[in-house]
Formats: C-alpha cells, sequence, structure tokens
C-alpha cells in the first residue's frame, strides 16, 4: 500500500533547472479509503502535490470539499475508483464523504 | 409516485383475517411484529415497505439484486389482501445510473401496486437528485422544487415523504435542512391531532449508531413536530437491518434490505456489506407490512424475511 505522508516536492539548488521542475511536477500523494475511513486522514503535502484518492471498500463513497461551495469534489467512487486533485495554493483543506458525511479527512499543504 | 393513489381503497375484513394468518405462517421463520395492539380482523387498509434495492450491486454477497427485489416484490403480491400502497425507503439503484433505474422501475411497477419513493444517498449522485424526482416522484407535489419531499393523504392517512439525503454537512449524519423542516411544520399545521401520521425516509431519522452516521442531525427538530399527534409512524431504510423502538406515540421502524445486509451497530469495523453464509442471504434481507385499523392508535408492522 502506498502511504507516503509527506511528500516533499523541494530539489536541490544544486540541481539543474529541468530536474528540479521534474521532480516538482512528481510530487504526488495517496488517500486510500478502507473500511469507511480515510488514510491517512491527515495529508500534508507541498504546494502543488497531485493527490489521488483510491475507494477499496466494497460501498462508493465520494470526496467532497467542506469550503462552501466546495473548492473540490468527485464523483461516486465505486470500488477501486480514483480521484485525482492537485493541490497547488497553500492551507488545510477539509473534505468529507458526500455519501457517509461523517467520513472526515484533511489535505494540509504547505 | 409514479401514478398518484386517486382511489381510496377500503379492504374488506375477511381478507385481513385471511392475510394476518398468512403472514404468520408463510415459511414458518421467526419475524417480528412491533406492536400487537392491532388485530388483522379489523384492520381495513395496508401497505408495505421495501427497501435499499441497491439495484447495480453486484458483489458479494449478492449477485443478482434484481433477483431479491424481485422475490420481494412477490412476497408483497402473495397476500390474500394486497397492498394498497408500497413505500420505498431509499437506495433504489447502487449508483443513480439510468440503467439501474429502470430496472427498478420496471420490476416495481410491474406490482401495479402505487409506490411512493424517498430518495436515499446512492440515488441522488452526480445531479442532486434530479433524475430520480423525474422519474420516481412524478406526480407529487414536491414541497420545494428539487427537494424530492412531499405528502399525500390515503385512507385516513397523512403520509410524509422527507429526504434527508441531499444536504450532507461535514462530519454530520443526515439532514433534513431548515427549508424542509419550515415545510414540514406547514404541512401539519392545522391538521387534527387524531389524524395517523406514517413519516418515511431514508436514513433514520433516530439516532441509531453516530459513529458509522446512523441517524439525522435535525431528526429531533421533526420529531419534535410531530409531537402533538396520537399515532406518529416513523419508517426508515439505510441501516439493512431491522430495529424498532416506541417512544411516546412515535413508533420508529427500520425495515430490511432487498439486497444485502449490514452489521448490528459497531459489531464489525465499518458498516460495509456483511458477508452471510451461503444460501442464507434472503433470511437476512425483507418486506415490511403495515396494517392500520381504523379508528385504533397504533399501526402493525410485521417483517418478513425472504427465505429462512
Ligand atoms: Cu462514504
Amino acid at each position: 500500500m502506498q502511504r507516503r505522508l509527506i511528500v516533499l516536492g523541494l530539489a536541490g539548488a544544486a540541481l539543474p533547472a529541468h530536474a528540479a521542475k521534474a521532480t516538482a511536477a512528481k510530487a504526488t500523494a495517496t488517500v486510500v479509503i478502507d473500511n469507511f475511513t480515510f488514510t491517512p486522514a491527515m495529508l500534508q503535502v507541498s504546494v502543488g502535490t497531485t493527490v489521488t484518492f483510491v475507494n477499496h471498500d466494497y460501498l462508493p463513497h465520494s470526496i467532497v470539499s467542506a469550503q462552501s461551495p466546495p473548492s473540490f469534489k468527485s464523483k461516486a467512487l465505486d470500488t477501486d475508483d480514483s480521484f485525482t486533485h492537485i493541490f497547488d495554493s497553500a492551507g488545510n483543506y477539509s473534505y468529507f464523504c458526500g455519501l457517509h458525511p461523517h467520513m472526515k479527512g484533511m489535505v494540509m499543504v504547505a | 409516485m409514479s401514478d398518484h393513489p386517486t382511489r381510496r381503497v377500503a379492504l374488506e375484513c375477511m381478507l385481513w383475517a385471511g392475510s394476518g394468518l398468512l403472514w404468520t405462517v408463510v415459511g414458518g421463520v421467526p419475524r417480528s411484529a412491533l406492536i400487537g395492539g392491532a388485530r388483522a380482523a379489523e384492520a381495513n387498509f395496508s401497505f408495505a415497505q421495501i427497501s435499499d434495492s441497491h439495484i447495480g450491486f453486484s458483489r458479494d454477497p449478492n449477485l443478482d439484486t434484481p433477483g431479491t427485489l424481485q422475490a420481494a416484490l412477490d412476497l408483497v403480491r402473495a397476500a390474500p389482501a394486497r397492498p394498497s400502497l408500497l413505500l420505498h425507503t431509499g437506495d433504489v439503484s447502487h449508483l443513480s445510473k439510468p440503467a439501474e433505474f429502470d430496472v427498478a422501475a420496471k420490476l416495481i411497477g410491474a406490482t401495479g401496486i402505487p409506490t411512493a419513493y424517498v430518495p436515499g444517498e446512492h440515488d441522488v449522485l452526480d445531479d442532486a437528485g434530479k433524475s430520480f424526482i423525474d422519474r420516481f416522484q412524478r406526480g407529487m407535489k414536491q414541497g420545494a422544487a428539487g427537494g424530492a419531499y412531499y405528502s399525500f393523504d390515503q385512507a385516513g392517512i397523512h403520509f410524509i415523504g422527507l429526504n434527508n439525503v441531499s444536504d450532507p454537512k461535514a462530519g454530520g449524519m443526515g439532514n433534513l435542512g431548515a427549508a424542509q423542516l419550515a415545510w414540514l411544520a406547514a404541512d401539519l399545521q392545522g391538521r387534527s391531532a387524531s389524524t395517523p401520521i406514517v413519516v418515511f425516509a431514508h436514513i433514520p431519522l433516530w439516532v441509531i449508531y453516530p459513529q458509522w452516521g446512523w441517524g439525522t442531525d435535525d431528526g429531533a427538530q421533526a420529531l419534535g413536530l410531530l409531537q402533538r399527534f396520537g399515532s406518529v409512524t416513523v419508517l426508515n431504510g439505510h441501516i439493512h437491518q431491522v430495529m424498532q423502538k416506541v417512544e411516546g406515540n412515535v413508533a420508529f421502524h427500520t425495515a430490511r434490505a432487498t439486497a444485502f445486509p449490514q452489521p448490528a451497530p459497531g459489531s464489525a469495523p465499518s458498516p460495509g456489506p456483511m458477508k452471510v453464509e451461503a444460501g442464507r442471504l434472503r433470511s437476512f434481507l425483507g418486506v415490511a407490512s403495515i396494517t392500520h385499523v381504523q379508528g385504533t392508535a397504533p399501526l402493525a408492522i410485521i417483517d418478513t424475511p425472504l427465505g429462512a
């Protein structure tokens, strides 16, 4: 299981510019859903990280930003479906499941 | 409701005497009666509740959800006195897909029994319930445009279909919202306290297990509005198992699913589908039949599993 709690898209100053860009573009992280739970419930990433949410449950879930109006929202994710969102500005992003709103998680972008 | 009930159907007493016996005998399997006070021989109106058909779900433990929905409908039809009304308390479909709605509408429509539907969270995905309302609540006067809640009267009973799945809040459970509560207050205003009330909604209006979201955050406000009525029956689905309680004049009841069972609260890591012994699935699925005896307060609810 991929569980990258912290993914830093920082490139060393000594690296050539194109290498730095490539590294930044590849910053990714994954949140999995098992047993009606987002793991990790708190995900810390750097600005620009692509976060993929994968549903491993037998029932569908969805990812809905808790902001009003929602800043991101997935369709219903059936078993093994996934949703991807790029977090391109800093902040704390709370979200919940649109089918089971007691399921909550947060992406902290710094 | 696909076919708004315009006929007031009065069933003959003798028919109900027969069906009361039938319900007791069929299959010889255990079933629960919430209230034993109403005698079948005196009942003159009956309706049935089905729930959580999840058409489109096809995994362990049920690869044939249309088949088990059909079995539930067969059970409803098997009663000598056919119910005059069917309530579907939501999660008609699994993923709100047109093909799933089609299958459910076709099977349920074939019974010829007028059916009143409320949506479950699986029915309002992606289009805020528009296709569900268009298809399953046509002919109902919506409490608010697109709201998926309404009321109607049949056989002296005031039926109220509520929607607690369309407006979820982060960290919350089921939610009716202020607009729906205001509509409910207006709907009840001026009604005689002796009018029997049947409220049906997908997620239980009473709090069963908040850890799994099994309850409605503002359900207590709705129940407060119903407090002055002498007979209130609250019918829900969502939890795929029978639970019941009586509090004052209010009888609460959740129905079995026709698709798959879910575990008892807290008995599993999550409320996901419960795996059951091969061949025993139908003992966990079922329908509820409800009889109303004119002039007698409580409605009698009998849960019948699809199989042993
Ligand atoms: Cu969910």
